[in-house]
């Protein structure tokens, strides 16, 4: 096998140093009526050329050509190439988690520009390592807020991306959560009268998603300040990352009453394949006083006993190898070379292209939802300002976006269309043909 | 001498953070010319809602920006590198086909939302990996929707629980052994379980005795590793399996430890209902400088209807859909179906060992553990004497006579060219040094860490200080780490 480098002779070699005179002697620890005596039934081995042929074949049967403008939480934005070519280095994507801080600093002080950037776009004043995606995020979002108040109670938008409050609700049954949804307005967004109402004193969170799932901007500031008149905290989910770029962040205002006590999100869009779902880069930032609540892993400066600069992982007394059944997540490994993915793109586009690319995706957006509304016979619909996304009511199958009524059932045959910076007018001209056909 | 043949200096830039880095107008990327009219943004977006910039983020061009990070890369160690000898992290060779395929456009850009005829490609990826898995394992049916390790005990310890609500009682507690990961009890504490720790005998199994003493009626299951973190084969798993069982218990098994037994054993065929699988261990996913990792679950038949949704169904003409109705499911245990992309590197690596060369990986990961265990058994004293597979457990117990720890000893390591291995766990042996070194090693590089290993055990004898303030050869020291924590300054602020 050209993955094992000892060869008979090495194997024969090594034997007679042990004592022993077949690999098999080895397994003695195995009892014998639980030992496989059979190959085990998998396909037969192949050489590189065919391994190359057999994943091309399965990748050609995927059609990824055609712009589908379908986002929905995964987006697909350009990638700049010097992510790939950075990442490649086997000194970042072959390294293990940065334990031994002396042979990993390059990782532990990427992790911590990460942890910088994140902190930045949203507002907030920390940031952690990161978490498997932005579904999770949310989950444990709710499970650290539940540590803090000390409630059980929580309320959740509708609009926050429907596989995420999946997930909430796996990861919360067994706690003594309760979970309440917030219905939306008819412009798409959170009705802010309905939160007024559920905002009982009882209450330990609100979830909000900015931009939300039909892809309208929540006020989230007016909706931190009404969360904290309640005695609740604000918990703010990003899904699209981009939007950072140019929206006034969850955790910036000048009053504190106005911010977001935890702001979580997915990094996908921050130069991360779709890759058919993962892996993507879930994000969990919030304010330095909740900072020993929060889950996984944290980098922090650090001197050596020679009071030299560094970096280290910190505060794991909160994690699972030391706290075991007490830490505040079960997490262990996470995104880290996603992370620096979203960290070589921010620092690549910078403040400048990010914000460019953020107002191409409103524009472009704004340009298909108009020619869908002034063209076809569709409508679009929730009038409230978008992001890179709106729900457009179909009279047949929409051949474009997501179809809603999984989801959704009460917005009959309507569909989520997605238009970020990569769709050019002509495929955006295209799709409205077709739809006014 | 603070070193060995094996190192020498080299260049080693020093790099200050990103944020005082570059200048205004530096640019590293440009965006097409916009081709829709260009809307005055007030027109379609109340100001209100706009940010006004973003303090402290850098402007950089595309060299300052490989620059940054091509020197913050040969700070680190990896696996391309060298040895890298840590316990229970099984950090073997990872393929460089893997990354390649996992890159084709057909993969990276597909999305799980897009009509099923569109991606049959990578559904049938999914399908096949699922197979394969369900197959080295001994299991009957796989999901791939969890992230990782502790993510697929959470998973599989949730199934559990579903399955013992639908037959009227969830019980209350998870049984765990002493010697087990942190994961194990932190995932049992979030499925809602009460942990009660099984102690270990002197030969580092499970203890049947007091086992029996423990297992009842509002026992839930049993998380064990097998073989165990000393690497020693739990040889009673059946018995525990039946003792289980027998209380209407089920078994989860923590599959960290794969790489042990590929074709030699399966968990399946020994009496586990659920075991979770780190691909990023056994399966050569690059473990990314901490993930991201993949975590499936295997289970047995009677946890099928559990598993998170969708699962991958197959139609009467060979076509693949998510199917999303599955009414006795947990639910959803992670956005969309998990971490495809090191899905498609298992799978490469399955299909490039077929079922010889899996079962030839697990012999000489056992072979390579061995030889270390024996070469060393004089100089570090071994922790218990069973017969170990693809790992083995010291104690630092000769060198802290010399008031040298274990600590100290992967610290001097580092001096030699190799990184530390796992330390201070399991915990249940006192200044444990556990090391796996994977079947991707050869003699010559196992007797290069042996000499290094036997020569730090003389400079404990004989030079204990050289040990105990090492490393001395890398660009930071060791770190103060509880003066980190106790003022923790996790993020760049401008002076």
């Amino acid at each position: 096998m050209r993955y094992i480098p000892n060869s008979d002779i090495d194997r024969k070699r090594m034997l007679a140093g042990i004592g022993v005179t077949s690999i098999d002697e080895l397994f003695s620890g195995i009892p014998e009526k639980l030992r496989l005596r059979r190959l085990l039934d998998l396909p037969k081995p192949l050489t590189e050329p065919e391994l190359v042929d057999y994943f091309q074949t399965r990748a050609a049967k995927n059609s990824v050509g055609e712009t589908a403008f379908i986002g929905a939480g995964i987006y697909r934005h350009y990638i700049p190439i010097i992510i790939d070519a950075l990442i490649s280095r086997s000194e970042f994507y072959t390294a293990y988690t940065p334990y031994q801080a002396e042979i990993a600093q390059g990782t532990l002080q990427a992790i911590f520009e990460f942890q910088t950037y994140i902190a930045q776009l949203t507002g907030m004043e920390v940031a952690n390592a990161s978490l498997y995606d932005g579904a999770t995020g949310v989950a444990e979002a709710v499970l650290m807020a539940q540590r803090i108040s000390k409630k059980h109670k929580f309320l959740i938008a509708k609009t926050v991306h429907p596989e995420y409050r999946a997930v909430v609700d796996t990861y919360a049954r067994n706690l003594g959560i309760q979970i309440e949804l917030i219905d939306y307005a008819a412009d798409g967004r959170v009705d802010m009268e309905k939160l007024e109402q559920q905002s009982s004193a009882d209450v330990a969170a609100v979830i909000v998603q900015s931009p939300n799932f039909f892809g309208t901007i929540e006020h989230t500031h007016d909706i931190s300040e009404l969360v904290h008149r309640r005695g609740g905290l604000s918990i703010v989910n990003v899904c699209e990352a981009i939007s950072l770029g140019i929206l006034k962040p969850p955790g910036e205002d000048s009053s504190e009453q106005r911010t977001a006590d935890i702001v979580v999100g997915e990094g996908q869009s921050f130069g991360v394949a779709p890759s058919f779902g993962g892996p993507h880069v879930g994000f969990l930032a919030t304010r330095e006083r909740y900072v020993r609540q929060m889950p996984g892993r944290l980098v922090g400066m650090a001197r050596d006993y020679a009071g030299k600069s560094g970096f280290v992982l910190t505060l794991s007394t909160r994690e699972q190898h030391i706290r075991r059944e007490k830490a505040t997540s079960n997490i262990c490994t996470n995104q880290s070379l996603c992370a620096l993915m979203a960290t070589i793109y921010l620092a690549t586009v910078g403040p400048k292209a990010l914000r460019e690319i953020a107002e191409h995706n409103i524009l472009k957006t704004d340009y298909a939802a108009n020619e869908i509304t002034k063209r076809t016979r569709h409508r679009v619909m929730f009038l409230a300002p978008r992001f890179n996304e709106f729900v457009v009511q179909v009279s047949g199958e929409c051949p474009y976006g997501l179809p809603l009524s999984r989801f959704y059932p009460e917005l009959g045959n309507a569909a989520l269309v997605c238009v970020t910076e990569t769709a050019r007018r002509k495929d955006i001209d295209a799709m409205v043909q077709r739809l006014a056909a | 001498m603070t070193g060995s043949a094996r190192t020498s200096n080299h260049f080693s830039l020093n790099e200050p953070v990103i944020f005082e880095e570059g200048s205004p107008g530096r640019r590293g990327f440009d965006l097409p010319e916009l081709d829709v009219p260009a809307r005055a943004l007030n027109d379609i977006i109340d100001p209100g809602l706009i940010r006004d910039g973003i303090t402290g983020m850098p402007e950089l061009s595309e060299v300052d920006v490989v620059r940054h990070f091509i020197r913050l890369s040969t700070w680190n160690y990896h696996i391309d590198l060298g040895l890298y000898p840590l316990g229970s992290c099984t950090m073997k060779y990872n393929p460089k086909i893997n990354e390649r395929m996992a890159r084709l456009e057909g993969f990276a850009l597909a999305h799980p939302y897009l009509p099923s005829e569109r991606i049959q490609g990578a559904l049938e990826i999914q399908k096949t990996l699922e197979t394969c898995l369900a197959e080295i394992s001994g299991m009957d049916a796989v999901t791939l929707q969890p992230a990782a390790g502790a993510h697929g005990e959470l998973t599989g310890i949730l199934m559990i629980r579903a399955y013992h609500e639908s037959r009227g009682n969830p019980r209350k507690k998870i049984l765990i052994p002493d010697s087990a990961h942190g994961t194990n009890p932190a995932s049992a504490a979030i499925s809602g379980y009460i942990v009660e720790t099984v102690p270990s005998n002197k030969r580092g199994t499970v203890d049947l005795d007091r086992l029996a003493e423990l297992v009842n009626k509002d026992v839930a299951a049993i998380m064990i590793t097998n073989p165990n973190t000393l690497g020693v084969f739990e040889s009673d798993i059946a018995k525990v399996a039946e003792l289980l069982h027998s209380q209407g218990a089920l078994v989860y098994m923590d599959g960290a430890n794969l790489n042990a037994m590929m074709g030699i054993t399966r968990p399946g065929d020994f009496g586990v209902d659920v075991l979770h699988i780190n691909l990023h261990k056994t399966f050569t996913t690059p473990h990314g400088g901490g993930g991201p990792g993949s975590g499936p679950v295997a289970v047995k038949e009677i946890l099928e209807p559990y598993l998170p949704y969708p699962v991958i169904g197959q139609n009467s003409q060979g076509h693949y859909f998510f199917d999303n109705d599955r009414p006795q499911s947990i639910g959803k245990i992670k956005a969309y179906n998990g971490h495809f992309g090191m899905h498609v590197r298992a799978l490469c690596y399955i299909l490039a060992n077929g079922a010889e060369g899996l079962k030839e990986v697990s012999e000489i990961a056992v072979l390579n553990a061995n030889y270390i265990r024996e070469k060393l058994k004089n100089a570090y004293a071994l922790a218990y004497e069973s017969p170990t597979l693809h790992e083995v457990v010291f104690s630092d117990r000769l060198q802290a006579r010399k008031d040298v720890h274990v600590w100290d000893i992967g610290k001097r390591l580092i001096d030699y060219g190799f990184h530390p291995p796992t330390v201070s766990f399991p915990l249940i042996v006192p200044g444990a040094i556990m090391i796996e070194p994977t079947e991707t090693e050869s003699k010559q590089e196992l007797d290069s860490f042996i000499d290094a290993m036997l020569t730090i055990a003389k400079e404990a004898e004989e030079n204990p200080e050289i040990v105990k303030t090492a490393p001395h050869t890398t660009r930071i020291g060791r770190i103060d780490e509880a003066r980190a924590a106790r003022r923790p300054v996790l993020r760049w602020r401008p002076d």
